[in-house]
């Protein structure tokens, strides 16, 4: 079972790198949401005996975070009628470098935290941080605005990877709340991209910057 | 049984290789939906070109004949440190890994030479690509290495023992994280080193775009075949080095462990043919993103591997 799990996580961490290389954002969302559906399996794979709580979490997940979100995502990208990121602040090569530095260094992180006895074998911990930073260099890096939500949707993977471990203590309501909480956010974001889209022709984020009464 | 071994070691590494290259062409003929050229089509090429004269370019010196030989005779060698199937190379010493990394360096080193010593700018144009992209791939098959000798439990880092490691290891021991990883990486760098799509493409008609193909655009004859058949050899010699690390399995009987490399090897082939049926040719500037992210695959083992 940890060699499963280990395997998804392993999967999870190149989803990662394939994120900060990607140019299409359609590429990009199918990243996102196939790392959502890992994660949803993660969540059935982790525990030792299955319960309908369980069952209905992953479910729930796979389902928000594998269709939903996408689909919402997809939406909005027609509508934009953009393809790809093409300037981004960071070329592509030295952001995948980035994060597989920081990928090392959350290898590193997780090897110094008094971690408990069952978890230092899994790769949970370090997929978390790596997941997380992966995260924050796409909503840093990035320009367009819908480039940056699918960042917010990678950080979200990260903190959900982390709340693996603590799975036995969230209460159910926390955690479909969270799951909730992810949807109507991208929900309105997608909103607000229409309606950036709808009123400048253009998704480029450094523009708001400048917005003046 | 050692000298059988050696034999059988010989025998495949001889004749095996262009079996794989038409193996390779008749599956994207399938998928193409053609008949496509026979599967022993290398075979009647090298026989053909064997049969030929030469023509040497007066620009051209002695380095531009030596080339292709130099590469073959050193591929030829790098295929006596691999080992094949659960057997032993048959020549084995510690340290020979990095001597097998710089001959395939040196076959790398006279082919480019060659193509600049013709003069021509669309040869040294390739000569750079290879060059470039070579180094991209050499940091992948090093890191691979330091999985393998980590995993190894022998005393000497060898070629053989390590790469025979992930065999004596049982099936429930190994760390199938970073082994998976190590195998995506170094497929990869197979793709990359054999000149197949999507880093370059063996049929392609356009010097512009070739990388390998462009370079020997002056050879004919006999020094032609001996590209070609080189070529074929280090195709034969990545593969088997791949297949170590994807399909650690044995049987224990002499004839079909033999068996099973050559079938394995065919599926090997059959793999890469899949890989360029379905995928177009990578722009030039992505390759180096490519060949970087096979690296970091090799290195992401490592690192588990440490942990």
């Amino acid at each position: 079972m940890v060699s499963v799990l280990n395997m998804l996580l392993v999967v999870v961490l190149l989803l990662n790198l394939f994120v900060l290389g990607a140019s299409r954002i359609r590429a990009l969302i199918q990243a996102a949401a196939l790392q959502g559906v890992l994660l949803g399996l993660m969540l059935v794979l982790v525990h030792e005996h299955l319960t309908v709580r369980v069952i209905i979490i992953g479910v729930a997940t796979i389902l928000i975070k594998g269709s939903v979100i996408p689909q919402i995502l997809f939406k909005a990208l027609r509508e934009a009628q953009i393809k790809r990121e093409i300037e981004p602040i960071i070329g592509f090569l030295p952001s995948i470098l980035l994060g597989a530095l920081g990928t090392a260094a959350s290898i590193g992180l997780a090897a110094r935290l008094p971690l408990g006895a069952g978890h230092a074998q899994l790769l949970i911990v370090p997929a978390a941080f790596s997941t997380i930073f992966t995260g924050f260099l796409l909503l840093t890096l990035r320009i367009k605005a819908i480039t940056q939500v699918i960042g917010y949707l990678v950080l979200e993977n990260g903190i959900f990877i982390f709340g693996l471990l603590l799975i036995e203590a969230v209460p159910f309501l926390v955690e479909l709340g969270v799951l909730l909480d992810l949807f109507v956010g991208v929900f309105v974001i997608s909103i607000i991209i229409h309606h950036i889209n709808y009123q400048f022709a253009s998704l480029d984020t450094r523009r708001l910057s400048t917005l003046k009464e | 049984m050692t000298i059988l071994t050696i034999l059988i070691h010989l025998l495949l590494l001889l004749s095996m290789p262009p079996l794989l290259l038409g193996v390779i062409s008749k599956t994207k003929a399938r998928f193409a939906g053609r008949t496509g050229q026979p599967v022993l089509q290398l075979y009647y090429d090298l026989a053909r070109l064997l049969r030929k004269g030469m023509v040497f370019s007066t620009a051209t010196t002695w380095v531009f004949r030596a080339g292709p030989l130099v590469t073959l005779a050193s591929i030829l060698i790098a295929g006596l440190l691999v080992p094949l199937g659960r057997f032993n190379s048959p020549i084995h010493f510690t340290g020979d890994l990095v001597l097998f990394a710089y001959l395939l360096g040196l076959a790398r080193f006279f082919t480019t030479s060659a193509a600049l010593d013709t003069g021509s700018s669309f040869e040294g144009m390739g000569a750079a690509r290879e060059v470039m992209f070579a180094c991209f791939s050499e940091p992948a098959i090093f890191l691979a290495f330091l999985v393998l000798a980590r995993l190894s439990t022998a005393v000497t880092v060898s070629l053989s023992p390590m790469l025979l490691g992930p065999l004596t290891v049982p099936l429930g021991g190994l760390p199938i994280a970073s082994l998976g990883l190590v195998s995506a990486g170094l497929f990869v760098v197979l793709l990359a080193e054999n000149c197949r799509i999507p880093i370059d493409d063996p049929n392609t008609h356009l010097e512009l775009t070739m990388i390998h193909e462009v370079m020997v655009l002056d050879h004919s004859g006999p020094l032609l075949g001996a590209i070609l058949y080189g070529a074929a050899v280090k195709l034969f010699i990545l593969s088997a080095v791949v297949l170590h690390i994807v399909l650690p399995f044995q049987t224990g009987w002499f004839v079909a462990d033999w068996a099973l490399f050559v079938f394995e090897m065919l599926g090997v082939a059959v793999a890469i043919g899949i890989v360029e049926s379905v995928m177009a040719r990578l722009q030039l500037r992505h390759v180096p993103t490519l060949l970087v992210a096979a690296s970091l695959l090799c290195g992401f083992g490592f690192l588990l591997m440490l942990r």
